[in-house]
């Protein structure tokens, strides 16, 4: 049994087959509307998320299967002083899989070395979002027709974001990826990113301080908001919070074919006047999140169509 | 020039960096040890210039990925009969279990009963991290 914590679980040839599924299932969705018939998704979600949570509901609802679940920790067992581990043990008498959010971090892994089902990591505090990291890799993908020999620049916060981390992780692996990494000094990718994944396994990157002096040079942006709660304190979050906005001027020193991605939802960082621009892949990218967690339950459950299970080469 | 007896039957861990072999003691829990332990800090060193060392007048089970953890180069002599009969020479450790406890405000260990567990992340630098939340720790050597 598989169980998905980070988007690394997957393997570069998994991801690509999750990625296809995905793509095939935009494409047909009414080949997919009774695939998990009598099958139920838990949504375990300890803190609010309106977004990632109706996004993994509506993906199981699509496919014809059903949900149970809870939306804050007040109305669950915790607020009694249940354990993840006795929660997701509960759980897994219940549903067949699961897609957990906790503010702690750690807290998808710990239920899984618990579950007799398989558990999907919807957001760990300031940790992994691995589906979020699927669904942007699928939106490149999709604008790009690749996902290799790309300049992505990635721009606001960078030190507490966790879609960010997880983002260079995985496009690290594929060949010819380089970052532009943009950020005020106190929002910089922590020095472990740059030391463990950049600079060892040879990726070139530059960090840049104003995003007009480097938006002329990118393949994707993606644009990040920067999270109150990711603060200690009020105070350095007001500072911060409007350092880098995307609007239709910086966006007239982008290339034709550059895309802007964002995991959402924005504050201000993207001007609305943004939004009609063609290369705004923000709503796409969100509707490709619904895809890409039908994708992921479908091979979790293995319940993915045999032609989409078959092994295809990386390049 | 300090004088500690020799020993008959136990181990002596020498080569410890000069001022760690308190937190040896403690994370040994040679404290709970009913026989003579020595402690010798700041002692002469040809290596390390000074170095401290741990007398244990006993025969007792070391955990050597605890030792090695904390410092991998530390070396054990094992006496029988006053002879060295074994030295041990340590490495770090893939993982340590119960150790340390990770600082992470945000992990999960921090609300909810599992093991800590660390795992070695790299090499060179000495460097663990929590498996559940990646909070590094960078070792006790300094």
């Amino acid at each position: 049994m598989k169980h998905i914590i980070e988007p690394l679980d997957f393997s570069l040839e998994e991801t690509q087959r999750l990625l296809d599924l995905a793509d095939d299932i935009a494409a047909n969705r009414q080949k997919y509307t009774k695939i998990c018939d009598g099958k139920k998704l838990a949504t375990l979600f300890y803190e609010p998320s309106t977004r990632t949570r109706l996004s993994f509901e509506a993906a199981m609802l699509n496919m014809g299967g059903s949900i149970l679940g809870f939306s804050s920790a007040e109305s669950s067992s915790t607020a009694k002083g249940e354990s993840v581990a006795d929660t997701i043990r509960m759980i897994s008498c219940y549903a067949d899989i699961c897609a957990m959010r906790h503010p702690k971090e750690g807290a998808p892994y710990v239920a899984s070395c618990h579950a007799s089902i398989p558990i999907i990591n919807a957001g760990d505090g300031g940790h992994q979002h691995p589906t979020q990291t699927f669904t942007d890799m699928m939106t490149i993908r999709a604008k790009k027709q690749r996902i290799h020999n790309l300049t992505i620049g990635l721009c606001g916060d960078l030190k507490f974001g966790r879609t960010v981390h997880s983002l260079i992780k995985s496009l690290a692996r594929y060949e010819g990826i380089r970052f532009v990494l943009i950020s005020p000094y106190e929002l910089r990718v922590p020095n472990y990113i740059i030391e463990e994944v950049l600079q060892q396994q040879n990726i070139p990157y530059t960090q840049a301080e104003r995003l007009e002096e480097v938006i002329d040079q990118l393949d994707i942006l993606y644009m990040t908001r920067v999270q109150k709660e990711r603060f200690f304190n009020e105070e350095d979050y007001i500072r911060l919070k409007d350092s880098y906005i995307l609007d239709a001027e910086k966006m007239k020193l982008a290339r034709d074919d550059m895309y802007v991605l964002h995991p959402l939802p924005r504050v201000n960082e993207i001007a609305t006047e943004v939004d009609n621009d063609p290369r705004a892949a923000y709503f796409e990218q969100a509707q490709n999140g619904v895809y890409v967690r039908m994708a992921l339950i479908l091979l979790l459950l293995g319940l993915a169509p045999d032609e989409q299970r078959k092994e295809i080469g990386i390049c | 020039m300090l004088n500690i007896d020799s020993l008959n039957e136990g181990v002596v861990i020498d080569h410890i960096q000069a001022g760690s072999s308190m937190d040896i003691y403690k994370y040994l829990h040679l404290d709970q040890l009913n026989c003579s332990v020595a402690i010798i800090k700041n002692a002469k060193s040809g290596k390390f210039g000074k170095k401290d060392i741990i007398k244990i007048d006993g025969d007792i089970d070391l955990d050597l990925d605890v030792l090695g953890f904390i410092d991998h180069n530390i070396t054990i002599n094992i006496i029988k009969n006053g002879c060295i009969t074994e030295k041990k020479n340590l490495t770090l450790p893939k993982e340590v279990k119960n150790v340390i406890k990770c600082k992470n405000p945000r992990c999960i260990t921090s609300v909810e009963e599992v093991d800590h567990i660390f795992r070695l992340s790299s090499q060179e630098k000495h460097l663990y991290r929590c498996i559940y939340c990646e909070q590094e720790f960078k070792g006790f050597r300094k």
